[in-house]
């Protein structure tokens, strides 16, 4: 068995990542997930949040955004809407979403159809400014 | 015979006609490496998630979920993709033409047959000839289509095919394959067909599944539609700018030729008139003599 994992990270856009890593730490569906090299294959959707991947003492963070992920014989293909690495965040941006989306579910009921939307913004305007934290 | 001085003037209008195919020319081939290359690096992705499908698929039963359950034939939607603008060959006629010959040849299969139309001259190309059946049209978002559009796209055809408004639902876009040639391409996109996993290689795995499987497919397969709409309008800029491009260069080409011929007749012309000058004052001088 490989002590590796491969990552291999693409978005409609591009591939972001493929690269050979120790460890990787997921938003999964149900929670957390932490993969390592021997892993048994698996299938999930991926919520908002941060992915880190570890190789050799070096810790990087991608802010993803809704995806899927799937490991195979030690393959990691991580499917996403948007992935964003750490030092490519533009902190500004993302606070300037955030007051956005908290100014906009001030005014929004919550039966609104907006109101999802904004919810989802705010989410992802979070998970950005975290993931920015960490470079 | 026309004038020297008629002929220089259409030398100088074919001229400036040249510059502009030339410069049009040059837009296109810029165009077209960037469409290009959004068209490449869209592949991975659409890859990754047809081979995701295909192993889930193969574990599935037929009717594990609407979007892949076969139900009859009587309603259809065909998605056209083509141009805001001209002047690129035959690639929004050619398109057009397939979409009105399919849905000629298929009036009897199905009871009815919906157009949705995305770019100007499609409309404007069937307008007279199936306006009844356009049901909607969009207008400027095939160059620089994002991921955004596509799937604003997908999901309406996602949420009329789950309403059973439609039982299949087609696309048909210009695939691009090189810059001069342009694949007129017909896919199904609901209900979805996913294809045959790859024999012996992976269908031995057996995944487990975060939520469920049926959760995991429920969220995979309107994603493949959108991913099936971007990859067609990404396809389909790509072909557009090739076919403008390579439209422009004949019509730089033929507007060269024509200078040339022009050029010769205007320089016969000038010689006719020095020649037919010379006798005259040839002849004027024999007549003092």
């Amino acid at each position: 068995m490989a002590d590796k994992l491969t990552l291999e990270m693409v978005t409609p856009y591009k591939k972001v990542l493929s690269e050979e890593v120790d460890e990787i730490t997921a938003p999964g569906f149900v929670g957390e997930l932490g993969l390592l090299p021997g892993h048994t294959p698996l299938l999930t959707t991926l919520k908002v949040g941060e992915l880190s991947y570890k190789r050799g003492s070096e810790q990087f963070h991608v802010a993803v955004n809704w995806g899927y992920l799937e490991v195979a014989d030690d393959k990691v293909t991580v499917l996403v809407d948007t992935a964003e690495k750490a030092d490519e965040i533009d902190l500004k941006r993302a606070e300037a979403a955030l007051g956005r989306a908290e100014d906009a579910l001030k005014t929004l009921s919550e039966e609104d159809k907006q109101f999802k939307v904004m919810e989802a913004a705010l989410e992802r305007a979070l998970i950005r400014i975290q993931v920015a934290g960490k470079k | 015979m026309p004038s020297l001085k008629d002929i220089k003037k259409r030398i100088g209008s074919v001229k400036n006609t040249q510059q502009i195919t030339k410069a049009m020319k040059m837009v296109a081939a810029a165009k077209l490496r960037r469409a290009q290359d959004a068209a490449v690096a869209a592949r991975p992705y659409a890859e990754k998630l047809q081979s995701v499908l295909s192993n889930l698929a193969a574990r599935e039963e037929a009717d594990a979920h609407p979007l892949l359950s076969q139900r009859g034939t009587s309603r259809a939607l065909v998605v056209l993709m083509t141009a805001d603008r001209g002047l690129c060959g035959g690639f929004n006629a050619n398109v057009s033409k397939e979409a009105e010959r399919f849905i000629r040849a298929n009036e009897q299969g199905f009871d009815d047959i919906d157009l949705m139309i995305i770019g100007r001259k499609g409309r404007d190309f069937l307008k007279s000839r199936l306006g009844d059946k356009i049901v909607k049209v969009y207008e400027n978002i095939t160059t620089d289509a994002t991921y955004k559009t596509a799937q604003l796209i997908g999901q309406e055809v996602v949420d009329a095919y789950s309403e059973e408004k439609y039982d299949a639902v087609f696309v048909l876009y210009n695939a691009f394959q090189s810059a001069i040639v342009q694949n007129v391409t017909l896919e199904q996109v609901l209900p979805i067909q996913p294809k045959e996993a790859e024999e012996g290689a992976e269908d031995s795995i057996d995944y487990i599944y975060e939520p469920d499987k049926a959760g995991v497919l429920s969220d995979i397969l309107p994603k493949m539609v959108e991913v099936q709409f971007f990859r067609g309008l990404l396809e389909s800029n790509a072909s557009e700018q090739g076919a403008r491009m390579s439209a422009m260069d004949s019509a730089s080409r033929n507007a060269s030729e024509m200078i040339g011929k022009l050029t010769l007749q205007y320089n016969r012309a000038r010689q006719a008139a020095i020649t037919k000058e010379l006798m005259e004052i040839i002849s004027g001088a024999e007549s003092i003599k």
